[in-house]
């Protein structure tokens, strides 16, 4: 049996330090000099008290207990775990991009802002969009800056009354979400059983009070909306407009555009498709871009060059306002703009090949083994089925936990919600076709255990530091900080 | 050309190829229509080798004047403070860095106990009962707070202070457009917001009192005012908090604060032009399962073991869908446990020490500023790391001096606040020396 890891607090010990302050060089007094008695903190925070040497053990036997991208196989759908080059970490640390203050004069930050404008012309340029805003700091605050802007767009033509956006069943959960917190009701329409949107049920979908569409193009089944014209054409005709959630992004990198297939507005998850780290969850970035009908809603600031060089645009006199502050999540965007200069425009076109390459090998080898419900080339990943498996007793949960004990993190499991015991494949351009084929054999060896011994599947995982936790209990009485016993 | 990135021989490509019975990869994209396929070639700038892309990056860096080049007394809700060492050894482990959210606990538990680490540090800090994992920035969060209070009030007034973050309220007004409730931005007098201002306003009607305190300015909000009223019609109160000053000013929890927010930044997170922060979210527990985004719990294995999962999903967009209470899913998680880091580096003590050595040097700074003819103080309230001078100079043409003379000067007030035209915000924390004050006292010696 594993030992728990100590907290940090447990480790504490008064008097240790890990920290050094410089020697104070005016009068050092007393807070109640300054401050009001009654406005000074009685009992001091109960922060941990530990050596330099302890925290670095600490968080380095924590991270050893952590799997990321360079521990191994990350085919996790829809969330793009590729590669995240080492110069891009690098480069971001750069003190002329690290020690930098976003009010700071512009004629003092020249190089900064002229790396946004390259950014946001380079994004557009892929996209296909006219406009490219960096501000918003994940995939979901895109999205909702997108549908803000949209809302703005009906009502400065005085059209009031659009307040549906309709999502596809096979969505993302953020799609939903933002379109309420944008004030918006979300509409779902069916897919139909070629895993697509069903132009029918869309066509009785829309009306007069439709604002939007929201499409991931591919889909989250990895299918691309091959009706994608005939899609936002409708949506078009009936008053709404048609968003772009670019969260598979990587599969069509310049093999087909958004703006050019009738999108309005885009958004892009950097922290996919242009390789800035998840960091276990973020930072991301979500940089949105838009036709010119959508130009004038921008959220404030946009970088424009002028005769005095690259500057912040806040005069948008239709602006839906800010969306977050500062300039974004500068830090993300200067490492995907490293990656697009990286990889050139032979080399973004060759990343989406492979990616799409790698994706459908994966899905033939898997074939004879699993359930694979939509039969056709896919994108940049795929879905499968545990339903042959569920027969047996073995769940797509157990299969994924058995996974761990490969050494791999386990796909997407039950997204989308469409398809039975879902496991979702991307296993992205970065890999090796060795890795890909170890994994092949990892599953098809899961597939026999399931035929011939289903316990050894149902109770992964057997080699992880820690077995499968009791989350039932950790939702119904909730320990959410430590306490001193 | 070759790309490192891409793994993908020649020969393996010709076998997956045949693996799949197909001539090329073209085929693969065949049902994307003719009519939207790119044929075109994307025109964004040739691949660049690793060595030029370093030259070429270098010189965009050296565009920028850096803290390091540059002494700095700007503020404004971003600060430069010495980060230790070890924090950029933490957060670049790759284990930490290039891991997802924490789907499979089982290869995640160090990512979950550092959040659930971070999570227990943000409730000392602000004395609250429970804290979420984080958010974008402290500016969203507080917009974040705002919809919490609607939703759980089911009253849709929100009452801002006029002291509050400029781009705070800002990010508040367009949040509001989007969740249909109303803002009202109560005004100041000397500095702090207007109680009784504050008091006139707030009604049955009222889901939230938003303050923020040290303020914009600098200031010290008296919370033990603020508090009743807030609560006198059953509204909440928000609190926006500056986690440095948390070491010597009293938690906003024990004013009887419902949600506190603010920005991590200052605990290990490089300013970086303004991006990634950290927000940080904390409620009392009667408000544990309307908080937004991710949020980490402790339970056991199937041995016993301790063990931290993603926990209280139910509020969340990818179980809830349109009837989540945020649609927030990526966070700042990497910058999250910066900050733990931060936490654990400066310990008990140390979070105290820096706190006070803020304020010692932002004190001594303010007396030395203002014996300056044509330096005056804009207010006298207590203050922590930041305050206002009124200049007998623009600022803006101030701040061009400072540049000239290696310095950037302090944010400009006029920018937000018409009736604060000529006075400049100005930041000193424990980076800035005597001696660089004294400089700073210099130029502005000569200029005005």
């Amino acid at each position: 049996m594993t030992e728990a890891k100590a907290l940090i607090f447990e480790m504490s010990n008064p008097g240790r330090r890990a920290y050094s302050l410089p020697e104070s060089d005016v009068p050092d007094k007393e807070a109640s000099e300054y401050l009001p008695e009654d406005m000074l903190r009685q009992t001091p925070a109960d922060l941990p008290e530990v050596s330099e040497l302890d925290l670095i053990r600490h968080y380095t036997e924590l991270s050893r207990r952590n799997h990321g991208i360079d521990n191994g196989f990350y085919p996790l759908g829809s969330c793009t775990m590729k590669y995240n080059p080492k110069i891009h970490e690098d480069v971001a640390r750069y003190l002329g991009f690290s020690n930098i203050h976003p009010y700071q004069p512009e004629e003092s930050v020249q190089g900064a802002l002229q790396l946004m404008y390259e950014l946001q012309r380079d994004l557009a340029e892929i996209t296909g969009m006219d406009r490219v805003t960096l501000q918003s700091a994940a995939g979901a605050q895109g999205e909702w800056t997108g549908l803000m802007m949209i809302k703005a767009y009906h009502e400065s033509r005085g059209d009031t009354k659009r307040d549906k956006v309709i999502v596809p069943d096979s969505a993302h959960g953020t799609n939903p979400a933002s379109a309420t917190v944008a004030g918006f009701q979300a509409v779902t329409v069916k897919s139909n059983e070629e895993g697509l949107v069903s132009v029918a049920s869309l066509k009785e979908a829309v009306g007069d009070d439709t604002a939007a569409l929201m499409l991931t193009n591919p889909n989250t089944l990895g299918l691309f909306e091959r009706e994608i014209k005939e899609i936002a054409d409708i949506v078009h005709e009936a008053g709404g407009l048609i968003y772009y959630d670019g969260a598979n992004a990587n599969a069509i990198l310049g093999q087909a555009r958004p703006g050019d297939m009738g999108f309005d507005v885009v958004h892009l998850n950097l922290h996919k498709t242009f390789t800035t780290p998840h960091g276990g969850g973020g930072p991301g970035s979500g940089p949105v871009g838009v036709k010119d009908i959508l130009a004038p809603f921008l959220p404030k600031p946009v970088v424009g060059k002028g005769s005095r060089g690259y500057y912040l645009d806040d005069d948008i006199p239709q602006s839906i306002g800010r969306i977050k502050a500062y300039h974004g999540n500068f830090g993300m965007l200067v490492r995907a703009y490293t990656y697009i200069r990286t990889m050139g425009p032979d080399g973004l076109r060759r990343v989406s090949e492979d990616a799409v390459l790698n994706a459908n090998y994966l899905m033939k080898k898997l074939q004879p083994y699993f359930d694979v419900p939509y039969q056709q080339f896919c994108k940049h990943e795929f879905v499968l089925s545990g339903n042959r498996q569920k027969k047996l007793g073995v769940r797509t949960l157990d299969m994924a936990k058995r996974l761990l004990d490969f050494g791999v993190h386990p796909p997407t499991i039950y997204f989308p919600l469409i398809v039975d015991e879902c496991m979702m494949i991307e296993p992205t351009e970065t890999e090796s076709k060795e890795t890909l084929d170890r994994f092949v054999e990892g599953m098809i060896q899961i597939a026999r255990e399931a035929e011939d011994c289903p316990e050894d599947v149902q109770e992964a995982p057997h080699h992880t530091m820690i077995k499968r936790l009791d989350e039932v209990t950790a939702a119904r009485k909730p320990v959410l900080r430590w306490t001193k016993e | 050309m070759t790309f490192r990135y891409l793994p993908m021989t020649e020969e393996d490509r010709r076998e997956m190829l045949s693996e799949l019975g197909i001539e090329s990869v073209e085929e693969l994209f065949s049902d994307i229509p003719e009519s939207v396929r790119f044929k075109d070639r994307l025109r964004v700038s040739e691949p660049l080798a690793e060595p030029s892309l370093v030259r070429h990056m270098g010189r965009l860096a050296g565009k920028n004047a850096s803290f390091d080049r540059y002494t700095s007394f700007l503020g404004a809700g971003a600060y430069e403070h010495h980060i230790p060492s070890v924090v950029n050894h933490v957060i670049s482990r790759s284990e930490f860095y290039t891991a997802y959210t924490p789907y499979q606990p089982e290869v995640s538990q160090g990512e979950l106990q550092a959040i659930f680490e971070f999570q227990t540090m943000i409730c000392e800090l602000t004395g609250m009962d429970v804290a979420n994992s984080s958010m974008y920035d402290g500016p969203t969060a507080l917009s974040e707070a705002a919809g919490v209070a609607a939703a759980v009030s089911k009253r849709k007034k929100i009452l801002v202070s006029r002291a509050v973050h400029p781009e705070a309220r800002a990010i508040l007004a367009t949040q509001a457009r989007g969740l249909g409730l109303g803002v009202v931005e109560i005004p100041c007098s000397a500095g702090v917001t207007d109680p009784e201002e504050l008091a006139s306003a707030a009604d049955e009607g009222t889901a939230a009192v938003i303050v923020q305190s040290p303020n914009f300015f600098g200031n010290l909000e008296d919370l033990s005012r603020i508090e009743p009223i807030a609560h006198r019609h059953k509204g909440l109160l928000v609190v926006s908090s500056h986690p440095i000053a948390l070491g010597l000013i009293k938690p906003p929890g024990e004013y009887g604060a419902d949600i506190v927010v603010g920005d991590a930044q200052p605990m290990g997170i490089p300013v970086q032009f303004g991006g990634p922060h950290c927000g940080f979210f904390a409620v009392t527990r009667k408000l544990m399962r309307k908080v937004p985004g991710r949020i980490v719990g402790q339970t056991v294995d199937e041995d016993g073991v301790r063990g931290f999962v993603l926990t209280l999903q139910a509020r969340e967009q990818h179980i809830r869908r349109e009837k989540a209470t945020s649609n927030i899913c990526s966070n700042q998680a990497l910058n999250a446990l910066g900050a733990a880091v931060y936490m654990t580096a400066l310990g008990k003590e140390g979070l105290q020490e820096v706190s006070r050595l803020n304020l010692n040097k932002a004190h001594y700074a303010q007396k030395r500023l203002t014996q300056i003819p044509g330096v005056e103080p804009v207010f006298e309230q207590p203050f922590f790391n930041e305050f206002a001078v009124k200049l007998s100079r623009p600022a803006s043409e101030i701040n061009k001096k400072l540049l000239r003379e290696g310095m950037i000067g302090g944010y400009d007030l006029g920018r937000d606040y018409p009736e604060l035209e000529g006075s400049m915000l100005l930041a000193v924390t424990e980076m800035r020396t005597k001696e660089e004050i004294e400089e700073l006292a210099r130029v502005l010696e000569g200029v005005l």
